[in-house]
């Protein structure tokens, strides 16, 4: 067999690895919390009737600061795993990454422009300020990959190669962008954009969790309805078209749940890199490339690594907290190498 | 059935095909012959709708192909192309499975299918094999099978297409893998079929068409087909046509 793991054994080992990651991300953190309180305060918060004696403290981390940042990591992990599999499966390429149609470096000018450029928007009403940053990098996302797209368009099909070298061009282009308003910021405006160049799960509110968690639970939905249609994808363009598959639709709607996946989770968290391009990968070693299997079961994974990635980025450092990108990029790329090197052997 | 009529292609101001008309017919199956370059491959791309014709029409039940929906199309026509470049670690029966998207025949039906389609094609032994690991002749069996089971067990109103199904093929399977496909037609479906080695579509077709810059030179049968003036005009080779001693068809031997 290819696989060499079941997919029941592999779901019931995700599962098991989630919810474990999810209780030390409750628990653990500059106060930790006994890890039996952490588990009655959780129950305590989802309604089951438990006597609050001694759980005061533990209920306010939990609910004020715990529950929404480990909410944002499950959500941050899994949409950018599941935009992984959806760009490997569009370029029919196992290295490929959700940054290859420009959606994390336009997200990225977004939100240059907005922390550089914030000042001009002074005259905004005021309810909006804490969503100016995501706006900007959500829009920002949308439209770099919404130009990537138009120019591998040609005679109305898509074009993946022509795709894939616009969207290298219009992350250089983005890049030097966000290069200039570096340049330009001041010191403060300076550390808030590089923090967020790196990405971190620090300060998520319930006000930042909503959208991202709306969008990543829609294309959580949507993408495994089209598992047979991205495995047939995998044989080629014109094979799926003969098996049946709408092929430009199916181009589309990857494209589309990229774009919003990707978008929302970078609005929500920053930029946080090799999570899209490692966990399907991962999974793909155990379990083979059926993407019945496959796309489940990256949510699972990929939600699962970035709460532990979170759980270092701020027990290494404690009290101070490491940027979560920094820990990614250091599973992340010596990871990459190993698969590449694993693959002319 | 599938149907061309006065078909033409360009490709920029350069015609790649010109006026071919010819009819699948139920269980029948129709070789192409030509040289390279001859507009073979073309020929098939426009047959099953993934290059426009400039001119003239494809119709399949007398429906042209932009007016099917894919997954009734699918159900009707399976296409096997040249070089296929899956590059992900599928077990040889989920590439067969493949076969079987264009159908809700459940899980039971379709691994009944894909295990016939891959005995049929002579790739059994593959079963549980990783698609990667297998030699490219091995990969090309199973997308025959994969096609098989697209219309499996196949019959009359079904099309299959096939380029050079055999060209990585060792002679044995050149011959079982023919013979699949002429079970195939046997069963009611219309076979097109793309070859470059002579005797072998003297043995498996019914009809064959010859085809020489974008042109049909001849449609008929291999006995018509295949003469030492034509086959010198299209290739330019010096052949000797003689009669098989057991089967009687014509066996082409260079000189």
């Amino acid at each position: 067999m290819t696989a060499l793991v079941k997919p029941r054994g592999l779901f019931v080992g995700l599962i098991l690895l989630c919810l474990l990651a999810i209780w030390l991300s409750l628990a653990l953190g500059p106060v930790s919390l006994p890890l039996i309180d952490t588990l009655r305060a959780a129950l305590r918060l989802i309604g089951v009737p438990l006597a609050p004696e001694g759980l005061e403290q533990a209920e306010l981390i939990l609910g004020q600061i715990r529950l929404p940042r480990t909410l944002l990591g499950l959500a941050v992990g899994g949409v950018l795993a599941l935009s992984g599999v959806a760009m490997q499966g569009l370029f029919r390429n196992p290295l490929a990454d959700p940054g290859l149609v420009g959606v994390s470096s336009g997200a990225a000018l977004g939100a240059a422009v907005a922390i550089v450029g914030g000042s001009v928007f002074g005259g905004l009403p005021e309810w909006f300020g804490p969503y100016l940053l995501s706006a900007c990098a959500f829009l920002g996302g949308l439209g770099v990959t919404a130009l990537v797209y138009r120019l591998g368009r040609h005679n109305g099909r898509t074009n993946v190669a022509t795709m894939l070298l616009a969207g290298i061009a219009l992350t250089a282009l983005a890049s030097s962008a966000v290069g200039l308003f570096t340049y330009l910021a001041d010191d403060a405006t300076l550390r808030t954009l590089t923090f967020w160049n790196l990405g971190s799960l620090n300060g998520a509110s319930y006000a930042r969790l909503w959208p991202l968690l709306i969008i990543s639970t829609g294309v959580a939905l949507w993408l495994p309805r089209r598992a047979k249609a991205l495995n047939a994808l995998l044989l080629g363009e014109s094979e799926a078209g003969h098996l049946g598959i709408n092929v430009e639709r199916l181009k589309r709607e990857l494209v589309f749940c990229t774009a919003l996946g990707v978008g929302a989770a970078v609005a929500a968290a920053g930029m946080i890199g090799f999570v899209g391009l490692v966990v399907p990968h991962l999974v793909r070693l155990l379990a083979g490339p059926d993407h019945r299997v496959l796309l489940p079961a990256s949510v699972l994974a990929g939600a699962s690594l970035l709460l532990f990635a979170d759980l270092v980025a701020r027990l290494a450092l404690a009290p101070a907290e490491l940027p979560i990108g920094i820990v990614t990029a250091f599973i992340g790329a010596p990871f990459f190498l190993y698969l590449l090197l694993r693959g002319r052997a | 059935m599938l149907r061309a009529h006065n078909l033409h292609i360009r490709r920029g101001r350069k015609t790649v095909l010109a006026d071919v008309s010819l009819q699948l017919k139920p269980g029948e199956v129709l070789g192409v012959l030509g040289p390279n370059g001859a507009g073979k491959s073309t020929l098939l791309g426009a047959l099953c709708g993934e290059l426009a014709a400039s001119d003239g029409e494809v119709l399949l039940d007398d429906r042209t192909l932009k007016d099917w929906s894919g997954q009734q199309r699918a159900q009707r026509m399976a296409v096997l192309p040249q070089v296929s470049t899956l590059d992900f670690a599928f077990s040889v029966e989920e590439v067969v499975g493949m076969g079987r998207l264009p159908w809700q025949s459940g899980r039971v039906r379709d691994d009944e299918v894909v295990a016939e389609a891959l005995l049929a094609a002579d790739a059994g032994h593959l079963g549980g094999r990783s698609y990667l690991a297998l030699s490219g002749g091995e990969r090309q069996r199973v997308h025959l099978a994969r096609v098989l089971a697209q219309l499996w067990p196949g019959q009359a109103g079904q099309t299959l297409l096939l380029d050079e199904p055999t060209s990585m093929l060792d002679p044995l399977h050149q011959h079982t893998t023919l013979q699949a496909v002429r079970e195939f037609a046997d069963r009611g479906a219309a076979v097109l079929v793309i070859l470059h080695d002579l005797n072998l579509a003297a043995r498996y077709c019914d009809r064959l068409l010859l085809l020489e810059g974008g042109r049909p030179v001849a449609l008929d049968t291999p006995q018509q087909v295949l003469r030492p003036d034509s086959l010198k005009a299209v290739f330019g080779l010096e052949v000797l046509v003689q009669q098989h001693p057991e089967r009687g068809h014509p066996l082409i031997i260079a000189r």
